[in-house]
């Protein structure tokens, strides 16, 4: 684990490197490492190539939408659908970029400026991002998150090659627990990261609603566990912080 | 669909679009807000909601192969990872580790 960001560099390009740095040493390392070797794998078992999943990894960087899209495409999904397939299962990125900007962006900041660490933007850069930046000076947090996105974005690309090489090697158990790792990495790590009220709720709150809605087939399940979780969080922490604050 | 000029146009069009599109509109709603503001509050709750809704679909409703593991050893191996966490100084590599281990002794133990 990195400590806490307590010397810290001086101009954009040492927070860059810091950033890359944090990412190395982050549990998100080992996890898109492991993530994406079964990305690979699962790409060469479709009859993809190499450049094209590598180039996957890159441009999507969102695992889960890979997943779908790659096994849709194998299955003879039509487009049309496997493209709102696709889209809804990557939801998550608007909000997580929304409560990102805020804490990085600076006054000056143009959006294409913007445009460049938002494409870097996953839940884990995301987490990395939300756990260091506010330690860090204003004008060195965009470039922290560049670093943080484009080392792990590096290394999930990396591993998609090996990942597609060593497919024929790789014990039956390693896709199911490539697959895995997604969902328990994501839960640790925003428990570690939730120290508000109103995060832990919107933990607990997302982790019971989700279901309910996935299995009762919703349309949208994703965004209305989102919109619903986080709306109750919000009510919780209002109703707390106005109990607490009364005499 | 293997490689060539259609597989790149259908990644760029079915994979790229549909999710980037997500992380641009998050650039146009979100550059104008304050960090203090009560709405950033929300949007990290929903935030915060909608990763764990994809936690609970992961282990609920899998992708691929992860299916092929029952589903009482997917939900033992993530509450035992959780539990992982908690317990082992809050770190998320171990409560990752230990729900892996669950997952793959589990599966094993069905063999899968």
């Amino acid at each position: 684990m990195p400590a806490a960001p307590s010397a810290s560099p001086g101009t954009s390009s040492s927070a860059f490197w810091f950033g890359m740095r944090t990412a190395a040493t982050s549990v998100f390392a080992f996890v898109i490492v492991f993530t994406y070797i079964g990305y690979g794998a699962l790409a060469h078992d479709y009859g993809l190539s190499v450049g094209w999943a590598a180039l996957s990894t890159a441009l999507q960087w969102a695992g889960p939408a890979q997943v779908i899209l790659v096994t849709g495409l194998g299955a003879g999904t039509s487009l049309v659908e496997l493209a709102v397939a696709v889209s809804l299962s990557s939801v998550r990125l608007l909000p997580i970029v929304v409560a990102l900007l805020p804490l990085v962006k600076r006054e000056d900041s143009r959006p294409w400026q913007l445009v460049i660490p938002a494409h870097f933007m996953a839940v884990s850069v995301w987490v990395e991002a939300m756990r260091h930046a506010p330690g860090l000076p204003r004008e060195q947090r965009i470039p922290f998150c560049n670093g943080v996105g484009l080392a792990l974005m590096l290394m999930g690309t990396v591993a998609t090659a090996a990942g597609y090489y060593l497919q024929s090697v790789l014990p039956a158990i390693f896709g199911a627990a490539a697959m895995f790792i997604t969902p328990i990495s994501f839960l640790t790590s925003t428990a570690r990261n939730a120290r508000l009220l109103l995060e832990k709720a919107a933990l607990a709150l997302g982790l019971a609603i989700g279901p309910v809605l996935a299995f009762s087939r919703v349309e949208f399940d994703l965004l209305w566990t989102g919109i619903i979780g986080g709306t109750l969080a919000y009510g919780v922490h209002r109703l707390w912080r106005k109990r607490s604050a009364a005499p | 669909m293997t490689s060539g000029f259609e597989a790149y146009l259908v990644l760029i069009l079915v994979g790229f679009l549909p999710s980037e599109v997500w992380r641009w509109l998050g650039v146009a709603l979100g550059r104008g807000l304050d960090e203090q503001s009560e709405i950033i509050l929300w949007v990290r709750g929903v935030a915060t909601a909608l990763v764990a809704g994809v936690v609970a679909r992961i282990v609920m409703i899998p992708p691929g192969a992860l299916a092929a593991v029952p589903l009482s050893v997917r939900i033992a191996a993530i509450a035992c990872g959780f539990l992982g966490f908690l317990l082992i100084r809050r770190s998320a590599f171990a409560g990752v580790l230990v729900g892996e281990a669950v997952l793959i002794a589990g599966a094993t133990a069905f063999s899968v």
